[in-house]
């Protein structure tokens, strides 16, 4: 599952000066459990053979790569491949980890899971992880987010979870994830925060990254089988990082292959309606890790934008602070203006509806193609798929 | 002597436990919090706890949330409060100290920030969100400046947790009683008498119990438990919240204050 020759992060959870641990000391003994267990798990065969079972029985993996031929034809440049994420049961990347976190908490012996959720995607990936291994399962979302994203809500209740609407603060992701925490705090003992992106105090961001190495691991294996050589490009959406980091990680060691990561650019990079954390940020420390934020000079996290509830994060994942830093990975943005327009060209043009969020990495790729030769190899990481996003996206063009 | 452990030695030699109390700073005006301030004193309070108000306070609950936004609001920040400090600390000698998360610390600069908060009269800080292992930083900082660094023990920190926070902690250690963010409760749980006296092992400063603690009784029931130091913070914020914009503000915290006192004799 993992890439060991990676010595990343240390066993303070840092990646160079990103990352670490700072939780409040009620939760730093049930984080530290978590990061023993996850390392008990992590070298235990039998783990990896029931995670392996799960992947591939229920998540629907391998997931398919996909050439995009369509897209590659209309754009006349690099050869376009999708990793269909986007196909993995419940319909986004999320699931890869949920299902390790829920196999993780049963060993821990822990009977209540609490999770954060954007768009909804994770939220419904771990009512689904909860259903399917018996854990009482409570969603925290931001209000505003359960409006833009009400199909899903239902879909979490369905599955016997309970969602809970955030009013505080922006009502979206971050303050899901501040409600989420001071839930583990008061229930640490018997509930297991299953948190859904590469961000948070260590052990979340390796553990999650882990998790979803898995799409880089058959990245990799596929176009070796398909092309007979490692692409030039990967291209995938970065609001915590899971899913671009999941791609990218297995390649960390290939050189050749190029990371770009696409943030959520709202109505522009230079008004304050963005979500661009790495493009726009500065250091600082929240939600448990240093790193890149959108932040006031005086330290307090600002209000995001992104018409991706999913992207809609003020902080990132502190290794992808790390590509960013070292040159490893390049990050740039797209905006609310160019996702809807990939949005509706990747429908018309594949049959393929590609979430809001997952559009980002579709912008980037409809702008690069066309400068590269033909023999060039882009994979784009299709996180997720654009169901749950048609009813926002009609409501936005019926009002043109 | 430094002056929180002054403060600690003056309760213990009238045979009581010391009240530290929590304001956020700029709740619902800078102007009000000296008022309180004073008045908290005048009523008694032995050490003053000021909050940083932060975007994202994930060990608080609702009622210290909701200060901390309205503090915002009044565009309060570390250099607003380190005036405000200088400003009491020209009136009165109890010890003040500011509780906030790390990031407006970090971004203020940790040594800069240390120096001037000591200039400014602040004798002590919090940082909830800020353990042991993160803090190297942080100490080097405080401790070449003198400012006292308070951290904090749960009820899930094991014998080696106390240890470390033993070693690394100044002026009081931070005992939070409950599994849970701050808040007034209607029940505070048992063991923490056993806790104290484990920390007290460890430690030879005083310990102060925050977290839940809102009436004179549940101040009598923690005073019994051989807690050094009580901390009330939201049971406060919530007559301030009740109060706001009525002339009677200041008076009823005062009076709330009185209260509490009562219930601090051993």
């Amino acid at each position: 599952m993992t890439n060991n020759n990676i010595p990343l992060p240390d066993e303070m959870g840092r990646f160079g000066i990103y990352g670490g641990l700072f939780a409040p000391e009620t939760l730093m003994p049930a984080v530290k459990e978590l990061a023993f267990e996850y390392e008990k798990a992590k070298n235990d065969p039998s783990f990896h053979k029931e995670l392996d079972f799960y992947f591939r029985e229920y998540v629907g993996r391998p997931t398919l790569l996909y050439f995009a031929k369509e897209l590659t034809q209309f754009l006349g440049g690099a050869k376009i491949y999708l990793k269909r994420e986007d196909l993995a049961h419940t319909g986004s990347h999320k699931i890869n980890n949920t299902i390790g976190q829920a196999l993780l908490t049963k060993r821990m012996k822990k009977t209540r899971v609490i999770a954060e959720t954007g768009a909804g995607q994770h939220g419904v990936a771990t009512a689904t992880a909860s259903a399917l291994f018996k854990l009482k399962c409570e969603v925290y979302m931001g209000e505003e987010d359960t409006r833009r994203q009400s199909l899903n809500v239902f879909r979490m209740q369905l599955l016997g979870s309970k969602v809970i609407p955030v009013s505080s603060g922006s009502r979206t992701l971050k303050d899901a994830i501040n409600e989420a925490m001071r839930d583990w705090i008061a229930n640490v003992k018997d509930t297991n925060y299953i948190f859904g992106t590469v961000a948070g105090p260590h052990p979340f961001p390796m553990m999650v990254r882990d998790f979803q190495s898995i799409i880089g691991q058959e990245t990799r294996r596929q176009i070796l089988e398909k092309e007979g050589r490692l692409p030039d490009y990967l291209i995938a959406c970065v609001g915590g990082g899971s899913n671009s980091m999941g791609l990218f990680y297995p390649f960390f060691e290939d050189k050749n292959v190029k990371f770009i990561g696409v943030e959520a650019g709202g109505l522009g990079v230079d008004t304050d309606k963005h979500s661009a954390t790495i493009g726009k940020g500065t250091i600082g420390v929240l939600h448990g890790a240093k790193t890149y934020l959108l932040q006031t000079l005086e330290g307090q996290i600002t209000e995001t934008h992104s018409i991706s509830a999913g992207l809609d994060y003020p902080g990132v994942g502190p290794e992808h602070c790390y590509y960013k830093d070292s040159g490893r990975a390049q990050y740039l943005s797209a905006t609310d203006e160019e996702c809807l327009e990939a949005f509706q060209k990747l429908s018309e043009l594949e049959g393929i509806i590609p979430a809001l969020e997952s559009s980002h990495a579709v912008v980037q790729a409809i702008k690069l193609a066309p400068t590269l030769p033909k023999d060039t190899i882009i994979i784009v990481n299709l996180s997720g798929r654009g169901d749950k996003d048609v009813q926002q996206v009609a409501e936005i063009l019926n009002k043109r | 002597m430094k002056n929180i452990q002054k403060a600690f030695n003056k309760a213990k030699e009238e045979n009581r436990s010391a009240l530290i109390t929590y304001i956020c700073a700029g709740d619902p005006d800078m102007n009000t919090t000296k008022k309180l301030v004073l008045e908290l004193v005048k009523n008694g309070a032995d050490i003053i706890e000021l909050g940083v108000p932060f975007s994202d306070p994930i060990a608080d609950g609702p009622t210290i949330q909701r200060a901390a936004q309205r503090a915002l609001k009044n565009n309060t920040n570390l250099n607003s409060i380190l005036e405000l400090v200088k400003e009491l600390k020209k009136i009165i000698s109890v010890p003040i100290i500011l509780m906030g998360y790390y990031n407006p610390f970090l971004k203020a600069g940790l040594k800069e920030f240390s120096k001037k908060a000591v200039a400014n009269g602040v004798d002590g800080i919090i940082i909830p969100d800020l353990p042991p292992e993160e803090a190297e930083d942080w100490i080097a900082a405080a401790h070449s400046a003198e400012l006292d660094t308070i951290f904090l023990l749960a009820p899930t920190s094991n014998e080696d947790r106390i240890l470390k926070v033993a070693k690394i902690c100044r002026g009081f250690v931070y005992y939070v009683s409950i599994l849970g963010v701050t808040g007034a409760r209607n029940e505070l749980p048992e063991g923490i008498s056993g806790k104290i006296s484990n920390i007290k092992k460890h430690t030879q400063l005083p310990v102060g119990v925050g977290f839940g603690i809102s009436s004179p009784q549940q101040v009598k029931q923690i005073v019994s438990t051989g807690a050094d130091g009580i901390i009330v913070g939201s049971a406060i914020i919530s007559i301030i919240e009740k109060n706001l914009e009525q002339p009677d503000l200041v008076n009823n915290v005062g009076k709330f204050i009185a209260e509490l006192r009562t219930g601090l004799s051993r």
